[in-house]
């Protein structure tokens, strides 16, 4: 039925080709510079680099294009809540005041403000790409294993992927029962009053419980049946070795976040000022 | 040559209850057997095979007495674990016990878990798919593949592990007639290929023993009632006596007055020699009346040419044209994934038809919305626990006409006249938590009936349920088409309940109507019941073994004779 949102497709680029956990340490060490740093030379770099590594791994925005919409939106509701709650944070950051116009005596815009907000939305812009890349090129599977090879036991590791597992089958029980209870009368659109549709999301919630719950049965007695939590360790099928690409990413990786970490907090700020 | 499963005057008990499950079990398995297990619902047969695969004690908890030993070994030494070495249970619910997010990462589970080094696990993987024939789905997720696909995927999950004893819990259930056959093929070749002991647990006798079984051993009360093979099994009563099914021919040769032989090999209708018995069922075929059947003219459903799909050049139905009338019992047959469940959807409206009309009693319903063709329509899911949102029996039949606005005293009328024609009455302030799933069912049945329905649709009304429960589910429903002259549309690919309660079938493969017949009539058709995954029915090949020239008035003559009994 299309593409799905948000899911891992098979793609022939290097990027794919590396290992799990080597996506996921890049992922961290990347969220981790993006948000502590506030400098905007490093965030404008790092702009430029996730934009080459989405290009890269050859994303399709029609993989991600809805969710990336959804974000934008509250991108602006977040810099219009910045400049509402906060109209000087800029000024104080930096130690100056420059207006440009004045809307009311509270409310004056000033370059710093402005500069300080085009580093929220710089933030924004290179850790979506990033989280988008992940998901959309780490296949599920692997994710467990490499969960587990950062040292996170595997019964975690084990549990997310069991639910990466179970969702469509939920989503589908979801569709049944609430068709099924739509028949029998239960309505399910904006017209009946709020308790009413709180009462009617019970009529599909409490079979979707017992369904569920049947589910869970089943499937730790298959997973007991077939040796799970025998040994404090296993293997997994769908591990990969790490290869020659995935420790040039991981020191990379690495590299860049102690560098760009260093730069940052080199004049014992976080914030890169421009008005000096 | 020593047993390799051993119950010694084995009792068990579950903690929660006063009684024994399993009374004074003595049963010896040798390495390389075949056998099937046959019993009624709670007869304990489960709690037998879970004593084998150390489910009972380990998961399910109870006292023991008596001995077993699997493989010279006690259980309670080798632990739920080191049993699984030994057995490999291959659960009912395919679906359910579906592990990994891919099929290959599903075989592998049990490697894993036994820390196999990851190229060891590739080359055991590749070997056992190629063995089951499930090479090129290796890389799909469950949500891509059909019944029988996902138990094959079962089967290699507990073959990939070198387990000596294969353990099947009803492996029949839940698939259409044709796959449940090559599902025992399949188990067949690989008891042959690799030398295990198989232990199959099913209640679908005629087809569990369409390959050879080694004995069967019947389980009721806790007790084991019969150990014999197929052949001396047929030539008894105890089949009956305890509630089982047996095979139609067999009952169509009891029928005719014949007393089987076990010389004769009546355990398959393959082996079956018919010579000593064609007379007295040609003689039998002669007497039998047949009932001129009554029908209704009047149109209550009709679907015109129909068309349905998700995306425009592949169609999921096209061109599904046909009437149902006044007070018909008709069932909708056909493969897994053919269809059914689509057009069952686009008779309540859950999703609209591409092309095509459906009119009911004679108005175009398209206009209609869900709710107000839920009035007209009802809908019975096949799982209950899918329906039920109350907690008590009364509130739950209720809630339909609660959310209409009907009146209190209407309510009251309208629910305890439904209760007692569902025989709930009794009943009626119970929670439903404490019903069994028979009546659950039932629970979901009325809160449907109570909205007076012209139709009634069943989704699956008796998978998973034993004879006596099918019986049950199907003669209330008899009782209310009936009384209430409802017209009563099932979905279902149990061959037996479209034989002996519906008076057409309509049948549907990869999206096509191929018919719509009375059942005889299509389920003697070799052809259609090849396209379609049904099964002939084993009373076509009796009919042909006693050279009776008309088939289908044969079964015709065998249900109404059947239908006398009841």
């Amino acid at each position: 039925m299309g593409t799905k949102l948000l899911t891992y497709e098979k793609k022939d680029t290097w990027i794919d080709a590396l290992c799990g956990v080597t996506k996921l340490v890049f992922f961290l060490c990347w969220s981790i510079t993006s948000m502590m740093t506030y400098d905007t030379r490093i965030l404008a770099l790092m702009l430029v680099l996730s934009l080459i590594i989405f290009k890269v791994s050859k994303t399709r925005w029609d993989q991600v294009g809805t969710v990336f919409k959804f974000i934008l939106f509250f991108l602006c509701i977040n810099v219009i809540a910045i400049f509402l709650f906060s109209p000087n944070q800029g000024s104080i950051i930096y130690g100056s005041s420059t207006p440009i116009f004045t809307l009311t005596s509270r409310y004056v815009v000033t370059i710093e403000q402005l500069f300080y907000e085009l580093n929220i939305i710089l933030k924004y812009f290179t850790i979506v790409p990033s989280v988008f890349i992940f998901i959309v090129t780490t296949n599920p599977s692997e994710f467990a294993a490499s969960l587990n090879r950062i040292g996170i036991s595997y019964n975690i590791g084990y549990s997310i992927s069991l639910a990466l597992r179970y969702i469509p089958d939920v989503q589908d029980d979801f569709r049944k029962i609430k068709n099924a209870q739509m028949a029998r009368g239960i309505e399910m659109s904006d017209k009946g009053k709020f308790m009413d549709r709180i009462k009617h999301t019970a009529a599909i919630i409490f079979p979707l419980v017992f369904t569920s719950m049947g589910r869970i049965d089943t499937i730790s007695n298959a997973m007991e049946l077939r040796g799970f939590g025998k040994h404090k360790k296993r293997t997994w099928y769908m591990a990969r070795k790490l290869q020659r690409n995935d420790y040039i990413v991981l020191i990379v990786s690495i590299l860049f976040m102690v560098v760009a970490l260093g730069i940052t907090y080199a004049d014992g700020s976080r914030f890169y000022n421009p008005f000096l | 040559m020593n047993p390799i499963i051993e119950f010694k005057d084995f009792t068990f008990k579950y903690r929660a209850q006063m009684e024994p499950t399993l009374k004074n079990i003595n049963l010896k398995i040798y390495p390389g057997e075949k056998i099937l297990i046959v019993g009624p619902s709670g007869s304990g047969k489960s709690t037998l095979s879970n004593c084998i695969n150390g489910l009972v004690p380990f998961s399910y908890k109870g006292d023991i007495t008596g001995e077993l030993r699997i493989k010279d070994q006690d259980p309670a030494a080798l632990g739920i674990f080191g049993l699984s070495k030994i057995v490999g249970t291959v659960l009912q619910d395919t679906d359910g016990q579906f592990i990994g997010l891919t099929v290959a990462e599903d075989i592998a589970f049990a490697l894993e878990n036994n820390l196999i080094p990851q190229d060891v696990m590739k080359e055991r993987v590749s070997q056992v798919a190629e063995t089951v024939e499930i090479t090129s789905l290796l890389q799909h997720a469950p949500s891509e593949m059909s019944g029988g696909q996902k138990q094959r995927v079962s089967m290699a999950g507990v073959m990939v592990g070198d387990e000596e004893i294969l353990l099947f819990d009803e492996p029949l259930a839940n698939l259409d007639p044709a796959t449940g056959k090559r599902a025992i093929a399949l188990i067949d070749q690989i008891k042959k290929q690799e030398q295990k002991t198989i232990l199959i647990i099913e209640h679908r006798l005629e087809d569990a023993l369409y390959r050879d079984m080694g004995r069967i051993i019947l389980v009721a009360d806790g007790q084991i009632q019969a150990d014999m093979t197929p052949d001396e099994l047929m030539c008894t009563n105890i089949l009956e006596t305890h509630g089982i099914r047996e095979p139609l021919y067999v009952t169509a040769l009891k029928h005719a007055g014949c007393t089987l032989q076990a010389k004769d090999k009546p355990g398959n209708i393959d082996t079956l020699d018919f010579t000593p018995y064609k007379e007295a069922v040609q003689n039998w075929f002669s007497k039998v009346e047949i009932p001129t059947p009554t029908t209704s003219h009047k149109e209550v459903l009709k679907v015109e040419h129909v068309d349905f799909s998700y995306i425009e050049g592949k169609p999921i139905l096209s061109d599904i044209d046909f009437s149902i009338y006044q007070g018909e019992m008709v069932a909708i047959a056909g493969k897994n994934g053919a269809g059914k469940t689509t057009l069952s959807n686009l008779i309540c409206g859950f999703i609209k038809p591409t092309a095509g009309n459906i009119y009911l009693n004679g108005d175009d319903i398209a206009p209609l919305s869900i709710k107000e063709r839920g009035e007209r329509i009802g809908l019975v899911m096949q799982n209950p626990n899918q329906m039920i949102s109350k907690t008590m029996i009364f509130e739950e039949v209720a809630l339909g006409l609660t959310v209409r606005g009907v009146s209190q005293e209407e309510i009251e009328r309208r629910v305890n006249n439904t209760l007692k024609i569902c025989g709930l009455y009794p009943f009626r302030n119970w929670p439903i938590s404490a019903l069994s799933f028979g009546q659950k069912k039932r629970v979901t049945i009325a809160s449907i009936l109570v909205m007076e329905p012209e139709i009634l649709i069943l989704d699956e009304p008796t998978a998973g349920q034993d004879y006596k429960h099918y019986t049950e589910i199907m003669e209330f429903l008899k009782q209310i088409h009936e009384e209430k002259g409802i017209t009563i549309i099932m979905i279902t690919h149990d061959m037996h309940l479209m034989l002996e309660y519906t008076n057409r079938t309509i049948v549907i493969a990869d999206g096509q109507m191929l018919s719509i017949n009375t059942p005889a009539a299509i389920l003697t058709d070799e052809a259609l019941t090849e396209k379609a995954y049904l099964k002939k029915t084993s009373l076509y090949d009796m009919a042909i073994g006693c050279d009776i020239s008309d088939p289908p008035a044969f079964v015709d003559r065998f249900i109404s004779y059947e239908r006398g009994l009841r």
